[in-house]
């Protein structure tokens, strides 16, 4: 993924088990939030997972962005706390060394 | 004077662990730390704020108590960890650094105003103080008695013999200044004193020893720092059959002579008094609470 000017990251979260690792990509010039899951829970529980994290994101004053969550079985709570740290995080501009660009 | 909750074991939950946090309850500790102060690496404390917090909506804990050990108002971290956690009213909060009374005002004006502001009634959220230098440990007593939501006092082992300068030692024997401190303060001001941790996990026998010791000293429960150590801090804090008999006989002989309206109570030629009713009481609650309370017969 390629970093613009005006593209701020944020990343929170492990890959240990009952844990989320979360990239949230802040992109006024997206279009809207694209959420990409990859989760063992994706078939059973894909929606709710994208309704939490479509309204942290919103909570949190975030409509346009990219969101990669790598799950690990997090439940509910521990989701939307790890894409509200990652929404902050990008929203402070502070980029960290796990992103993956 | 506050209800004497059970807290034979406060087990330490670091607040960087979804898994830990989800479980916490399981483990059968009488109470339990989500810790966002020193198990959390100063680079996640705002992922650690948020996760505790969202646990303390999204969690039923069943039967064990939830405290919180926020960071000291002194640090960058700790207005921001009062703000996500008293509105969520857990039973406590562990303030560190509690070395002086002001410290203690601080964080209780703090707590009303959080308490105010969120609907929940001023006092609801105890503190327990936790001290860890040789200046808080001359003011324990003004510590305890500077809020009426002190529920105990404990200390931090590493910080407090650092502070004076002592070497540590299996023994322990650097902290018995401090433990003393700790329990005469928190007997005056009526709260319940706590032990700290007993870092070797691997080490069942010298945890017993240091557990089955400071009970005898008058702590009313020791902090852990792992699920294996709870049960072996229960054992050395769970009264022998000799202590639970008498106990029991105490009591049935208090209430006996509180239904004759006699002031004055006798056992085997031996004038029982109040803190021999006291001990008793505390006796059969640590009985119950391990589950071998005797049936007279």
């Amino acid at each position: 993924m390629s970093q613009m000017n005006n593209e701020r990251t944020g990343v929170s979260g492990s890959l240990e088990s009952c844990d989320a690792l979360v990239m949230v990509v802040f992109s006024p010039d997206c279009e809207g939030l694209e959420i990409e899951i990859d989760s063992p829970s994706i078939a059973s529980f894909g929606e709710e997972m994208r309704k939490a994290v479509r309204e942290t994101l919103e909570s949190a004053g975030i409509f346009r962005g990219i969101v990669k969550i790598q799950d690990r079985g997090s439940l509910d709570c521990t989701l939307r706390a790890r894409v509200e740290t990652a929404a902050r995080r990008a929203l402070a501009g502070d980029v960290r060394e796990k992103v993956n660009t | 004077m506050m209800e004497r909750r059970l807290r034979r074991t406060s087990l330490y939950i670091p607040g960087t662990n979804p898994g830990m946090l989800a479980n916490a309850s399981v483990y059968g500790a009488d109470s339990i730390i989500l810790d966002l102060e020193d198990g959390v690496p100063v680079s996640e404390k705002d992922a650690a704020r948020i996760l505790v917090r969202n646990a303390l909506r999204a969690i039923r804990y069943r039967g064990v108590e939830i405290t919180v050990r926020v960071n000291a108002l002194c640090t960058p971290f700790g207005k921001d960890d009062f703000e996500e956690i008293i509105p969520l009213a857990p039973d406590a909060i562990r303030l560190p650094k509690c070395e002086s009374p002001e410290d203690v005002r601080q964080a209780d004006a703090l707590m009303s105003e959080l308490e105010s502001r969120n609907e929940i009634q001023p006092g609801t959220v105890q503190i327990i103080a936790i001290t860890e230098s040789a200046s808080g440990g001359t003011k324990l007593s003004e510590i305890a008695a500077a809020s009426p939501r002190i529920a105990a006092l404990n200390y931090g082992a590493e910080d407090y013999t650092a502070d004076i300068g002592a070497v540590r030692t299996k023994e322990g024997h650097e902290l018995d200044d401090i433990r003393a401190k700790v329990i005469v303060a928190a007997r005056i001001a009526g709260v319940q004193a706590l032990d700290s941790v007993f870092g070797d996990v691997n080490d069942m026998d010298g945890l017993y020893a240091e557990a089955f010791r400071v009970r005898q000293l008058g702590f009313d429960g020791k902090s852990v720092i792992h699920p294996r150590q709870i049960s072996v801090v229960h054992s050395a804090f769970t009264p022998s059959e000799k202590e639970i008999g008498f106990a029991e006989r105490v009591m049935k002989a208090f209430h006996e002579a509180a239904s004759r309206g006699a002031g004055v109570i006798a056992l085997d030629g031996r004038m029982i008094d109040a803190p021999v009713v006291a001990r008793a009481q505390k006796i059969i609650a640590l009985a119950e609470a391990a589950g071998c309370l005797l049936i007279e017969g």
